[in-house]
């Protein structure tokens, strides 16, 4: 009977010890998610998103460095889809069981999960150091070499995700893989794909190591891809570390911001991939 | 394979999709053309595929590449010594790579013993006892911590979590350890607010969503049959997990915890801003420290001389090694779970 009740004890004190714990992780998000929202909204005029960053002291808004973000993101995701898609395919369709296809999935694991300081590092030594100063284009490279590995993760599990009697189908009306590929089953893995490229975007949209050495940080306007461009990121954390009180404000401010869009993202992205499985 | 699956088509004239409406001659003409065209567009599609795959291995071996090829002069200059010499000189550029490593360490060691017992009680929360209609919440808000980005955490860690650690906590604990042998020199000197201690409780945050969704996804993978079975005999609910769902997930867990300590030990904007980039090596845990990628971070833009650009990247090298082999031990064991779940 005491083994009984020493039994029980223990069980409640374990699934107590869960519920806690459980109640602990989530107290997380709400303390960080307060404070961004607490002290971000603070600094959100009109100024933000219509002044440039300002030097010490004097205030000033986040204009080029959110336009900056903006370009970057959008051309590293231009130049990691395509290549993305086209090496989850390979993996998926037609190198399903090849060598290189479990040696590739191998490798894009370890790179989706490699830090992110080290890919800036590889930009720099491959492009900076050869072109001799910093530019936008090696920051949107450092990006788009993060953006791959999360593309050829989605597109794989997504084209496998496909039933094979589709693609027999297919076979069956005489169609060359190829044409089952763009015809049939990238129409069935769309809404996956698409999923993974919108992860893909608020990955990156939140990064700062790799931009550091790569397209530094520009105080000005700048729409010279050649030369350093502001990165929000960035700005944030050069403005953050600042003994300025207005900088340090509009690190808030710019913090509220990325995270409200990689949020949205996120989210969006969730929706879509349960809309797809529901289907 | 490919081209005589082609070639047959052809040749036994399967398909009528390219005939639209012609006498037998001329949709013979019209078929093969159109047949080779796809054939031939096949050939090069399969071709693009093959190549971009073999881009993303040249990927990793450009990242290796550049790491090695950057830091030879520093490797020339103090070989082996490298690791084993804690000072680091940006003036009489003399670098050694200690106080980084035993930070990286250290930080990790942290992060992973608050994380891992917590990460997995809150898989084994939403895996037996939640309550239906709170799963697909709470995991998604588990998750939605994992997407925040590290800067968010550093900004944060420096203006809210430190300074209540230094107010609240570290006063506490230095009281509270002062006479004990060695817990007091872990926990000795001023309440500075940011440093390891510090790190590493953000680090714990960080990686807390990736533990948890990878041990819930392999808990889920435990068939339900043997959870039934060991409560048709009168375990209790956490003697089910105990004895029967950890020992059956084991590897699978220990994978997902390998991934979260390779996120922590390469994680770098969080870590710089509460680390306190002090290079030495000191028994405090209070102290301010270093890590690998935190000293790249700060320094990297200001380094002058080949030479100090040179032992950063080393750095970025000897961190790149730690964690390619951590992930690739986390990936090789969660290969093995996943092929237990397949068979």
């Amino acid at each position: 009977m005491s083994l009984y009740s020493s039994r029980r004890r223990t069980n409640a004190l374990a699934t107590t010890l869960c519920w806690t714990g459980t109640i602990f992780g989530l107290a997380w998000l709400v303390l960080i998610l307060g404070a961004l929202i607490y002290e971000g909204a603070r600094g959100l005029t009109p100024a933000v998103f219509t002044e440039m960053t300002p030097p010490p002291g004097s205030s000033g808004g986040l204009l080029n460095a959110i336009a900056g973000s903006l370009v970057m993101t959008v051309i590293g995701v231009l130049l990691g889809t395509p290549l993305g898609m086209l090496a989850g395919t390979f993996m998926a369709e037609y190198g399903r069981y090849s060598k290189l296809a479990t040696v590739v999935r191998f490798i894009n694991d370890i790179l989706l999960s490699a830090p992110s300081i080290v890919i800036g590092l590889f930009v720099y030594t491959v492009v900076v150091a050869r072109v001799g100063h910093f530019s936008g284009i090696a920051g949107a490279l450092a990006l788009a070499v993060l953006v791959v590995p999360v593309v050829v993760r989605t597109t794989e599990d997504m084209l496998l995700l496909v039933p094979s009697p589709l693609r027999e189908a297919a076979a069956a009306l005489g169609l060359p893989r190829s044409h089952m590929l763009m015809r049939v089953a990238y129409r069935a893995a769309k809404s996956g794909i698409v999923t993974g490229v919108l992860l893909a975007v608020a990955r990156v949209s939140g990064e700062t190591a790799p931009l550091l050495f790569t397209s530094l940080n520009n105080q000005f306007w700048s729409t010279d891809l050649n030369a350093p461009v502001s990165s929000l990121p960035v700005v944030i954390f050069q403005f953050a570390l600042s003994p300025y009180k207005d900088w340090q404000q509009l690190a808030w401010t710019g913090a509220l911001l990325v995270t409200v869009a990689v949020l949205l993202l996120s989210i969006t992205a969730r929706a879509l991939s349960s809309q797809g499985t529901q289907k | 394979m490919e081209a005589g699956f082609n070639r047959q088509t052809r040749d036994n004239s399967v398909s009528d999709l390219a005939i639209v409406d012609a006498t037998p001659r001329a949709a013979e003409v019209d078929r093969r053309k159109v047949l080779g065209r796809m054939a031939l567009f096949d050939f090069f599609f399969h071709n693009l595929t093959r190549a971009a795959a073999i881009l993303v291995l040249l990927i990793l071996g450009g990242v290796i590449f550049s790491l090695i090829y950057g830091s030879l002069p520093a490797i020339q200059a103090f070989g082996l010594g490298f690791l084993t010499t804690e000072s680091w000189n940006p003036v009489t550029e003399k670098f050694g790579a200690v106080a980084p490593i035993y930070g990286t360490v250290v930080t990790s060691t942290i992060a992973m013993v608050i994380a891992v017992p917590l990460g997995l009680g809150i898989a084994i929360f939403l895996t037996e006892l939640c309550p239906h209609a709170l799963r697909r919440p709470i995991g998604v808000a588990i998750e939605l911590l994992a997407g925040i980005p590290s800067i968010i955490y550093g900004i944060w860690g420096l203006f809210v979590l430190a300074p209540f650690l230094q107010q609240h906590v570290q006063p506490a604990l230095i009281s509270l350890t002062g006479d004990i042998p060695v817990l007091s020199s872990l926990f000795a000197g001023p309440p500075y607010g940011i440093g390891m201690l510090t790190a590493g409780f953000i680090l714990a945050i960080m990686v807390l969503p990736f533990i948890t969704s990878i041990s819930r996804d392999v808990f889920d993978t435990v068939p339900p049959v043997l959870k039934e079975a060991a409560s048709g005999v009168g375990c209790t609910t956490w003697e089910v997990m105990r004895y029967v769902v950890i020992p059956y997930t084991r590897v699978g867990v220990i994978g997902g915890v390998m991934l979260g300590l390779g996120r922590a030990l390469g994680e770098t904007m969080a870590v710089t801003f509460v680390i306190g980039n002090a290079h030495k090596v000191s028994s405090s845990l209070l102290a301010p420290g270093t890590t690998i990628s935190a000293t790249i971070a700060n320094e990297f833009t200001e380094a002058v001389g080949d030479l100090y650009t040179s032992a950063l990247i080393e750095l970025g090298l000897i961190l790149f090694v730690i964690t390619f082999f951590v992930l690739a031990a986390a990936r090789f064991m969660l290969m093995r779970i996943e092929q237990k779940s397949g068979a």
